[in-house]
């Protein structure tokens, strides 16, 4: 059987298993049958892309007889697809395993089971959907099945608004993907995207294509100022449904901006690179900003997925701007670099909001300012948690660095670019980079240090329960593959020489037969990383080290008091809070980015009342961006509403108008 | 029989550096101290602080967890495995390659986020304090750092730290804008990131100015041992660094003979203590800084770093 | 030319464009001045070493006015003006400091963007003396538009003029009236803002330029 039949089959059976969720719906024993099935199949998926990838066999492809009659559903698994669906199968059999344990906290299985197959069904079938209107329904499916999800919780006011908020966004965002099939494709009435990539829509008619499926990929995404959805969305979910959203379907977005303009536009000019690398490094530094200042744990992580949304798109636009100027290896490089990148984002991602869903299971909470000291509660979950925080701030010998490390090598090949606007704007951006790396670093020794290090910051916090063994299994998974992924990142990297060679028209040298198992993407000359040898330095200097001091010197240990200036004082709200933690980074980005507004209420001398300290901080994107433009709607809308109240001969006089309107375009066209 | 040579060439490097690391830090407080009028302690006198340390009982505080007790030793392995990976008396060692300049960059990461985790976990005021500012500090440093690497790495062509410095040493790079304004750059973030004056101050125990000082105010015994002597470790680095980038002048780049070798060790230490001189005179010129002035010192290495990347383009191109 | 010369011509204009943006950074008015002046000596000596190098004695004389002229006579003078008029030691900035050196920075980006591809053909001394001098210029500018203060705004508009000299300098064959009627014309400039600085201050008791647009009327009271 050709791959692409059994990855069929594996929607089918995640369609299934959505079915069987409807059916049995509320029985105790519904929850694990459906994980437990979604589990075995996204194994299955992930066997079949490991096969793809490594197996070299050539792009399979099939018409179903189902769609648009006469012309049928193309579907298609090149290394491109195959790459996606490992991701996608990857973090959708991490969350089955985690939801088997996960799911029986679920108030109402119902609203969440049957939809939860739907969503891993529908975004198996954008990977793999190869003609415009295949693509745009599955698009649909996965973001209707999403927004089910987002408000499971039904009750929740938050919810329902986050529903609200990315259902406007999800259809904005495929309204702009229909428009730019609709300029790609002409009037031939050819949807397939075989036929598409040589129709050879004008010059003009591209660059609008282009510009449009950025904004429709990169809403998905969570490209600003497009995110605002995501960090409302993400978090309302149940924990294991976040981890799809944020790790996943994320990718899915980034998935459709490579099949769309890589693959199926395929020429462009070098600027689309400039843009899709400027908004990369913005997004990137504003979303982990943003990141610093959340309270709220779920939404902490939902910002830093739009950083590193950021990261990827800055590599894909420099894989733009080297393609577009014909220079292959540079453009594998960044290429390579985003695609990495995308697989660690799905492994730490997903790691994350499982532990965030196994600090709101164990206490009840998931406000940082309640939680605190939960490494002696829960343990388990501190440590896997701490390498999944350790992998996402880029630190070495974890995959986050390597990814990082990549995108840095791309940057530096900017001089070698001919357009001088690029040459300058490269290293700015790559400054941009390091900045959101150090912020991410700062971001998460707050997530961690609040959360789980320090002392309870509330009753629900010390009396905080460890997460069930699937939960353990499913997030320990996940660190040895963000552990392995940094160790041995030539594997990976070879993984990834298909999909490049399809995208850019040449890969990165074979790293895997590297001596000492090291990666060096141009030349040894220039640079390589060694993760495992710098992993085996760290724990062979560092145990080392404990041993040498612990025989030599002393092992003697005494447990006494913490230091408290003479003042014992021990509220544990004399801590440092989330809030002060991100202070100093507040006051040196955030005033002017944000505008954070600080107020300070403190009463006189011989007043009873507390003093209190406000801190209100804004989206700039609600506060530039969407609220002029909704104003701007509601006040056209308050001009047409005159519309309403017309006499019957001059709405005749309006539809003649516009007739004669439209015709007279046509005729000018002609 | 080369393979055995180029491993005991490496173990020199690193078993160096470690040794060497408290006499520099020595040599600076002596100066320092002398500066200031004062008659100061002896050289040799951190070796016996890092020695009395380890010998005493180490006093946990009774909330403090496994992190508290493991991170000074991560912070020890990070900071050693890095500067075990900067060329010091010659190039081209044996694990040269399996780290460039970011990669040495970000290991000094990995020291930082694990000191910033251990001061969070006892749960006190001073440790949040600290943490929260070394990590605005490192937030902008470390990009000033990169654009540092950016800079030296577009002139050189390469981020390996070895190959840039065998480069630089044969004198084809000549005299740049580019090169002087970077050196700038890395003396200011490697003043913020050893806390320094005018970013902190070393010697200080006023809580309200300290950073450093701040996060590791619980440890004691053998784990104070441990940061200390990763502390020490990271300057000699910054030394290194700075000596390998711009004065690379002595190193053996080429054949390991033993005259070659003798030479570059000769040369490095030699380095190391005109810095550990240099450092304490320029120290002492200034007053320390209110915390929110930092932004505008370590921003100052930004402009300057990237005015550095900037200026590379109208230089004569290589 | 050897490469060694050009390094140093390198280095001189280099130096005159960091000053450039070192002036942009300080905070008080005396570091200004005293930037000023170093930016003056290096100027001085990136014409000398010009000089050398085309082999045109009269740059001498260029090099020899920069450094009496601006790195002694009126960085003394505006010390005196500082010390006698007791101006406020800080820099009134209308930006922020940050802002503006990034604003800074995006300048000299600029310039080079701009200089580098047209004159590609050209002597690659010129070249790169063209795109410090656009930056300087375009930094003397800023300086002058951030900054509230008369003197400070002085020193940007010389500072500005060092900038064109070292375009002047760096093309060959710049004959020396030219200079000399830009020195000159800088030199009353000079003079009329000193008058200025000292009518403001006569009038307001401060050399808070806004003052004076307040009189004028310019500023609404809402402001």
């Amino acid at each position: 059987m050709p791959e692409v039949a059994v990855a069929l089959w594996c929607i089918a059976g995640f369609l299934g298993a959505g079915v069987v969720g409807a059916v049995l719906g509320n029985r105790p024993f519904a929850t694990p049958l459906v994980y437990g099935a979604c589990l075995a199949i996204a194994l299955l998926g992930v066997l079949v892309a490991l096969g793809v990838l490594f197996g070299g066999a050539p792009a399979t492809a099939v018409v179903l007889p189902v769609g648009l009659p006469g012309i049928g559903a193309h579907v298609r698994l090149d290394p491109l697809a195959a790459f996606f669906m490992l991701v996608v199968d990857l973090g959708a059999a991490a969350a089955s395993l985690y939801a088997i344990g996960y799911g029986r906290h679920a108030a109402e299985p119902r609203r969440v089971l049957p939809f939860y197959g739907a969503f891993l069904a529908g975004m198996n079938l954008v990977v793999l959907a190869a003609d415009a209107f295949t693509f745009l329904l599955s698009w649909e499916f996965m973001s209707l099945a999403s927004w089910a999800l987002v408000v499971s919780d039904h009750r929740s006011s938050a919810s329902l608004r986050a529903g609200y908020v990315y259902l406007l966004m999800a259809g904005f965002g495929t309204f702009c993907l229909l428009l730019a099939f609709g300029l790609l494709a002409g009037t031939s009435g050819d949807f397939t995207f075989a036929h598409l990539r040589t129709a050879g829509a004008g010059e003009t008619a591209t660059a609008l294509a282009t510009m449009l499926v950025i904004v429709g990929t990169g809403s998905k995404a969570g490209l600003m100022p497009l995110h605002v959805w995501l960090p409302l969305a993400h978090p309302a979910a149940p924990s294991h449904v976040s981890a799809l959203l944020s790790g996943v379907m994320t990718k899915v977005g980034i998935y459709a901006f490579i099949r769309l303009v890589f693959d199926v536009i395929g020429d462009f000019s070098p600027w689309v690179g400039l843009v899709v690398v400027m908004s990369g490094g913005g997004t990137a530094v504003l979303g982990v900003l943003y990141a610093v200042m959340q309270r709220d744990l779920k939404r902490l992580l939902a910002y830093s997925t739009v950083e590193n949304v950021g990261i990827v798109f800055i590599g894909l636009g420099l894989a733009l701007a080297f393609r577009a100027n014909g220079q292959g290896p540079a453009a594998a490089l960044a290429m390579t670099a985003a695609l990495f990148h995308v697989l660690n984002h799905a492994a730490f991602k997903s790691l994350l909001f499982f532990g965030a869903g196994a600090v709101l299971a164990g206490s009840g909470e998931r406000d940082m300012e309640k939680l605190g000291g939960l490494v002696h509660r829960m343990p388990q979950t501190a440590v896997v948690f701490l390498l999944g925080c350790m992998s996402i701030a880029a630190l070495p010998p974890l995959n986050g660095f390597v990814s990082e490390w990549l995108t840095f090598q791309a940057i530096l090949l900017s001089p070698q670019l001919p357009q001088w606007g690029l040459k300058f704007a490269v290293p700015a951006v790559g400054a941009l980079l390091a900045l959101a790396a150090a912020l991410a670093g700062a971001c998460f020794v707050k997530a961690f240090g609040v959360v789980f290090l320090g002392r309870p910051r509330s009753p629900a916090a010390a009396t905080a329960h460890e997460i069930d063994a699937f939960g353990l299994t499913a997030m320990l998974t996940l660190a040895w593959i963000c552990l392995a992924a940094g160790t041995l990142p030539g594997f990976v990297i070879d993984a990834l020489a298909p999909v490049t060679r399809d995208l850019t028209g040449s890969a990165l040298p074979a790293q895997a037969s590297l001596p000492w198992l090291s990666i060096v993407p141009i030349a040894e000359s220039r640079s390589s990383y060694n993760g495992l040898v710098v992993f085996f330095f760290l724990v062979a200097s560092g145990s080392f080290t404990a041993i040498a001091v612990h025989r030599v010197a002393s092992r003697r240990t005494r447990r006494a008091p913490a230091w408290d200036c003479g003042y014992p004082l021990d509220s544990p709200l004399t801590q440092y809070s989330g809030a002060s933690f991100a202070m100093p980074i507040r006051r040196v980005f955030a005033t002017v980015t944000f505008g954070v507004h600080e107020t300070v209420d403190m009463p006189r001398p011989g007043e009873m009342r507390p003093a209190r300290f406000r801190l209100r901080v804004r989206d700039p994107a609600w506060r530039f961006f969407y609220g002029p433009l909704a104003r701007g709607v509601e006040r056209a809308a308050r001009r047409l509403n005159r519309l309403q109240f017309l006499t019957i001969r001059r709405y005749l006089a309006l539809v003649f108008a516009a007739l004669v309107v439209l015709m007279l375009v046509v005729a000018a066209w002609r | 029989m080369a393979m055995m040579l180029d491993l005991a060439l490496q173990l020199v490097q690193i078993t160096l550096l470690v040794a060497i690391a408290p006499l520099i830090v020595g040599i600076t407080r002596k100066v320092r101290a002398r500066l200031l009028r004062r008659r100061g302690p002896p050289l040799l006198q951190p070796y016996h602080d890092l020695w009395k340390q380890m010998h005493k009982e180490a006093v946990v505080a009774d909330n403090a967890s496994w992190v508290y007790r493991r991170a000074p030793y991560m912070v020890f392995a990070a900071t050693w495995v890095a500067a075990g990976l900067v060329p010091t008396y010659a190039t081209g060692l044996l694990f040269s390659w399996s780290a460039d300049l970011i990669a040495v960059v970000a290991l000094l990461g990995t020291a930082r986020f694990a000191l910033a985790l251990a001061a969070m976990d006892v749960g006190t005021a001073f440790g949040g304090l600290g943490a929260s500012r070394e990590m605005m500090i490192a937030s902008l440093a470390e990009p000033a750092m990169l654009l540092i690497a950016f800079a030296v790495a577009l002139i050189a062509g390469t981020t390996q730290l070895s190959a840039i410095a065998a480069l630089f040493a044969t004198g084809d790079v000549g005299l740049r804008v580019s090169l002087g304004l970077a050196l700038l750059a890395l003396v200011i973030v490697g003043i913020a990131e050893n806390a320094r004056i005018p970013i902190d101050n070393p010697s200080t125990h006023l809580e309200l100015t300290m950073v450093h000082e701040a996060m590791i105010l619980e440890y004691s015994g053998r784990h104070l041992a441990m940061i200390e002597a990763a502390s020490h470790l990271k300057l000699v680095l910054y030394f290194s660094l700075v000596g390998c980038l711009f004065v690379p002048f002595g190193m053996a780049t080429g054949d390991k003979t033993l005259p070659a070798l003798a030479i570059g060790l000769a040369t490095f230490v030699a380095k190391l203590v005109a810095f550990a001189v240099l450092l304490p005179i320029a120290e002492t010129t200034v007053a320390k800084m209110r915390v929110f002035r930092y932004p505008a010192f370590i921003g100052s290495a930004f402009a300057a770093a990237a005015l550095a990347v900037f200026l590379r383009f109208v230089s004569r191109g290589f | 030319m050897s490469t060694l010369w050009f390094d140093i011509a390198h280095l001189f204009a280099g130096g005159v464009l960091v000053l450039s943006l070192a002036l942009l950074y300080q905070d008080r008015i005396t570091a200004v001045i005293n930037v000023f002046a170093l930016q003056a000596v290096v100027l001085s000596l990136s014409v000398a070493w010009q000089s050398v190098v085309q082999g045109a004695p009269h740059l001498v004389a260029t090099a020899v006015i920069a450094l009496v002229a601006k790195g002694l006579i009126i960085p003394t003078a505006l010390h005196r003006i500082v010390r006698k008029l007791d101006v406020h030691r800080e820099v009134e900035r209308a930006i922020g400091g940050g802002p503006t050196m990034l604003a800074g920075l995006g300048l000299v980006a600029l310039s080079i963007l701009l200089v580098e591809p047209v004159v590609d053909t050209a002597d690659p001394v010129a070249r790169e003396d063209f795109a410090f001098a656009l930056a300087v210029v375009l930094l003397g500018l800023l300086m002058m538009i951030t900054r509230r203060n008369a003197v400070t705004q002085v020193v940007g508009f010389m500072s500005l003029e060092n900038g064109l000299v070292l375009a002047a300098t760096g093309a060959k064959g710049m004959p020396l009236v030219v200079e000399v009627s830009v020195a000159f014309s800088v030199l009353i400039a000079f003079i009329v803002f000193g008058v200025f600085v000292f009518r403001i201050r006569e009038r307001f008791d401060t050399v808070d330029v806004n003052v004076l647009e307040r009189f004028r009327g310019e500023r609404r009271e809402h402001l």
